[in-house]
């Protein structure tokens, strides 16, 4: 087995050594009546040509987003991401090692971190923030548990443009812990009053935007409100692109922003792994969740970085900890971090200025099709869209065009009477040819 | 000849120490500034055209303002990070011997196939139609597990071990509820060798802790468990094997008991990678565990993450698991995405978005299919065989607080024998790294003084152990000798020397500023 290093001759010296005639007798504090012998109706080992083989099969069912026309969004997002990313994350020193618990030789993990931390930041218009949690959604639970710690209060606000998944993991947090959630209304044109839900005994609002419709929304007078009431205001984004046009949260008077990084550096894979962007006020650091890095000496006085404030953790402060987190998002980290690197001021602003343009064209060119509605005012590149048919048989007859045309809200939100609408993504990857060939299938099925 | 100029070819001589260099370097150990130092707001290392002109549809949020973003040209990116990757320990640079945390060898074929476009390039929310490959592919990679563990269920959704803790918890807490006990079953037995996860877990799922002391051999008296179980106990965790690196082998009969007492069992699976093809939870009494693929299954740590955590379930806690389901329908496999259509089983939620860590779950099937169950229970016999060889060749010269006995993947030294030398256990960790090493996991578990946990995996060559045990005897001979110097003041050959912690707690400096202006900083 090319894995494994001892040989037959090794392992008898081994167990000769120890003490012991076999490998049987390595195992005695098992009890003989709850031994299993070995795993055989796994199938035998395999060389790595013959294991290539059995996955590409599997691959090659599945379409790739790149296969054609794809404009599916709704919390990830197809971006380009520079040869350059891949190679640098898969370098043995990044991505062999573990979490940098012995500073002295981890400096290029906590260094990168602490670069990842300043980027998220100056993103989100933050004090501080952490370096990474599991994604965007655990995030926002993790940021309402904190909210709760902050004001000592137990109860959230969800607006009705927070992205399904990540309400129904707040809500799963929320009960677990006892706390109660308050979620309004699916809210596809940005219209619900989240001002009236905001009273004394709210300890934080949940807003995201561009919301998961794809509105923009102004957070400055929610966040008033929030503070003229003792409650926070948690920002969410699952378009971590957004903020290279998008006023940051940070600026509209948010005090927890937290979001989805996978758009910058990161794969679709169906998912996971990600990455999630948690940055909060100075004054709350302590309350924070995650791992944080900081700037140090070392015994020469030459500058040098840490994993510090970890009595927040649960390894220090066991059942009083801030989180149960421990392993978070390295990896996607530090491709988010590179990748944002590579795009700097100027990238990211432009990259964001075409998925704009992108969906600007997109919008205009659907709107045009008869019976077709754009339900948005405003929007970054995702939009939604009203279709005079059910949007999931839509989205079927689509892909059986070869275009992935989108979301229905039907499968974020089911039984809501939204089955009509349709979310719809462009990003920098899509062509005009691309969106051409959107409305042309379009007009076909409808 | 070579060397018509005089050019010299025998060594100089002198002593590095009296040489500081004048950029800080040392030949191909660079220092490096920061991304911040070194980029400009208007350099960037991709090109896109500016789109044409268009009419805006963002309202009055546009962003105003410089970010302060610094850019970098691709060759700039390129030894930025490259310089920064050279600072770090790694698996592929030597031994990780990381107790609790399994570091064994990364295959690069799993970063191979999770690359494939089939995998990678493949949108959680794109139809259900144009995915079967991968749906495959999870419940293939369910099969293994479940197999493995001899559990009859099991969730894919967690992503990282503590998720999966949290996973398990939550699926316990609903059964107690769907029995009508939610209200008094609350509290969660811990033993005081637990993982730091464990209690933050049941603190999350709303539970209190109780301690369960660890008896003299390191292991969980079934006794004690009697003593403390009753009406108001919702849980046992037990850790199995345990962080000491034994086996809990009174295991079936504390299940025995806690079931009896209308509790449940949750097992910290982190140490898995003891026991393929030697035990298997499902029969040992376990009703829900998590499986860290990060750790057993090879997925590479990254420096933190990212993990995944699927957990197993008995088939007592198994209606319960959290969206989504995975299940076997007429046309193959089904993806069951909101409660609704669950049908008899009753989610608790949804932990995170879309359905786990898909990149994570083509690395371990890889993993797997690659070392056949032949081939895993081999890891296991061969992780449990190294542990015990470097328990062996360190018996005599360091201290085992429960006795020079048998272990499992991991072998716990205390400090007790380090007693009068002057030397810490921290110290002797940071010695190691003068010797080219990464250090054993330090401090942990709690329950021993000065904990050194050894987990040397399946993945080290004899010689590399032979090595490893000859340097470690090294180090405790001059820590027994007195020899202090070598190891207050290490490490001496790391990029850094040690780092003040307290300074870095006292006054947190979390991000980078820019420096202030000339003029102000000479006021
Ligand atoms: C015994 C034990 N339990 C739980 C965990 C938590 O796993 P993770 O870091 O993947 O969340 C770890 C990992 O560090 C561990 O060693």
């Amino acid at each position: 087995m090319r894995y494994l290093p001892l040989s037959e001759t090794d392992r008898g010296e081994m167990l000769a050594r120890v003490g012991v005639r076999s490998m049987d007798e390595l195992f005695a504090d098992i009890p003989q009546a709850m031994r299993a012998h070995g795993l055989p109706k796994l199938p035998r080992h395999k060389g790595e040509m013959e294991v290539e083989r059995l996955l590409s099969r599997l691959a090659a069912q599945n379409r790739p987003a790149g296969a054609g026309p794809f404009f599916v969004g709704a919390g990830a997002y197809k971006h380009y991401v520079p040869a350059t990313v891949d190679h640098l994350i898969q370098r043995s020193e990044f991505l062999t090692g573990y979490t940098p618990y012995q500073p002295e030789i981890a400096q290029g993990f906590l260094q990168y971190m602490f670069e990842f931390q300043t980027q998220v930041c100056l993103l989100t218009g933050m004090d501080v923030a952490n370096a990474s949690v599991y994604d965007g959604s655990t995030a926002c639970g993790e940021a309402v548990l904190m909210a709760h710690r902050v004001t000592r209060r137990r109860k959230a606000v969800l607006s009705g443009g927070l992205h399904p998944h990540y309400a129904e993991v707040v809500r799963t947090l929320s009960a677990l812990g006892g706390d109660t959630v308050e979620t309004l209304a699916p809210d596809v044109r940005a219209t619900e009053d989240l001002l009236a839900a905001i009273d004394d005994t709210v300890s934080c609002v949940v807003v995201q935007t561009p919301d998961v419709f794809g509105n923009l929304r102004d957070l400055q007078a929610i966040a008033d409100k929030a503070h003229a009431h003792g409650a926070l205001l948690i920002a969410v984004f699952t378009e971590a692109m957004s903020l290279g046009l998008v006023t940051a949260p940070g600026d509209m008077g948010a005090d927890i922003v937290v979001g989805e990084g996978q758009s910058i550096g990161n794969a679709l894979n169906f998912g996971g792994p990600y990455v999630g962007l948690f940055a909060t006020r100075a004054k709350f650091v302590r309350q924070m969740p995650g791992r944080l890095c900081g700037e140090t000496v070392d015994a020469e006085g030459k500058r040098g970085f840490v994993l510090t404030l970890s009595t927040r953790e649960q390894h220090i402060r066991r059942e009083k900890a801030t989180s149960n987190m421990c392993t978070s998002s390295g990896l996607c980290a530090l491709a988010f971090s590179i990748h944002l690197a590579l795009l700097g001021e100027v990238g990211l602003r432009r990259v964001a200025r075409i998925n704009h343009a992108a969906a600007v064209k997109l919008a205009d060119a659907l709107g045009a099709v008869p019976d077709v509605e754009i339900l948005n005012d405003t929007f970054f590149n995702e939009f939604t869209v009203k279709l005079p048919k059910p949007a999931a048989d839509v989205v079927a007859a689509l892909a059986a065009k070869g275009i992935l045309g989108g979301v229905p809200v039907s499968r974020l939100l089911p039984g809501a009477g939204l089955d009509d609408h349709l979310l719809v993504a462009s990003t920098e990857v899509n062509t005009d040819d691309d969106r051409a060939a959107l409305v042309a299938a379009l007009q076909e099925v409808l | 000849m070579l060397n018509r100029q005089g050019r010299p070819t025998t060594p100089g001589v002198g002593s590095a120490e009296t040489h500081a260099t004048f950029t800080g370097n040392r030949a191909i150990l660079q220092e490096e500034a920061l991304l911040f130092e070194l980029g400009r707001a208007d350099a960037t290392g991709v090109d896109f055209d500016e789109p044409e002109p268009f009419i805006a549809r963002l309202g009055t949020l546009e962003r105003t303002g410089d970010i302060g973003l610094p850019g970098l040209s691709e060759p700039e990116a390129v030894r930025h990070y490259v310089r920064l990757s050279q600072r770090n320990f790694s698996i592929d640079t030597g031994p990780v011997p990381l107790g609790s945390c399994t570091m064994k060898h990364n295959p690069r074929l799993n970063e191979r196939m999770a690359r494939l476009p089939g995998f990678a390039d493949v949108h959680p929310l794109q139809p259900v139609s144009t995915v079967p490959g991968a749906l495959a592919l999870m419940q293939e990679l369910a099969a293994w597990l479940m197999e493995i563990t001899g559990m009859p269920a099991i969730s894919l959704s967690p992503r990282a071990g503590a998720h999966g803790e949290l996973c398990g918890m939550a699926a316990i807490k609903s059964a107690i509820a769907a029995k009508g006990e939610a209200a008094t079953r609350k509290v969660v037995l811990v033993p005081d060798s637990a993982h730091g996860t464990n209690p933050a877990t049941a603190a999350m799922v709303g539970m209190p802790v109780r301690a369960v002391p660890v008896r003299a051999d390191g292991t969980v008296d079934p006794a004690e468990v009697a003593k403390l179980v009753g009406p108001d106990i919702a849980a046992l965790m037990i850790t199995n094997p345990n962080t000491c690196g034994l086996f809990e082998r009174d295991i079936a009969e504390i299940a025995r008991i806690v079931h009896e007492a209308g509790a449940y069992i949750y097992c910290d699976g982190a140490n898995l990678n003891a026991i393929m093809g030697r035990a298997r939870p499902g029969d040992l009494g376990i009703d829900a565990m998590q499986i860290n693929l990060h750790k057993t299954f090879s997925t590479p740590h990254g420096g933190g993450g990212p993990g995944s955590g699927p957990v197993v379930l008995s088939a007592r806690v198994s209606a319960f698991a959290p969206l989504p389901l995975l299940r076997t329908g007429a046309d193959g496999v089904e993806l069951v995405e909101v409660g609704a259509d669950a049908d008899e089983a009753r989610p608790f939620g949804r932990l995170s978005a879309f359905h786990g860590q898909m990149g994570m779950f083509v690395r371990a099937l890889t993993y797997m299919l690659s070392h056949g169950g032949d081939g895993l229970a081999q890891a296991s016999d061969d992780a449990v065989l190294a542990a015990n060889y470097i328990r062996v060749g360190l018996a005599d010269l360091m201290s085992l607080p429960f006795g020079n006995r048998l272990c499992m993947q991991e072998v716990l030294f205390d400090d007790a024998w380090l007693k009068d030398s002057g030397v810490t256990t921290l110290d002797f960790a940071k010695a190691m790294i003068d010797e080219g090493y990464h250090p054993m996991t330090m401090y942990f578990p709690l329950v021993v003084h000065g904990a050194m946990l050894i987990e040397p995996t399946e993945s080290e060559s004899k010689a590399s152990l032979d090595l490893f045990v000859a340097t470690l005897r090294d180090l405790a001979l001059a820590a027994r000798a007195g020899d202090s110097e070598r190891f207050t003041g290490a490490p001496y050959y790391a990029p850094r020397r040690r780092l003040d912690e307290t300074r870095a707690a006292r006054q947190p400096v979390l991000r980078w500023t820019p420096p202030a202006p000339i003029a102000e900083a000479a006021e």
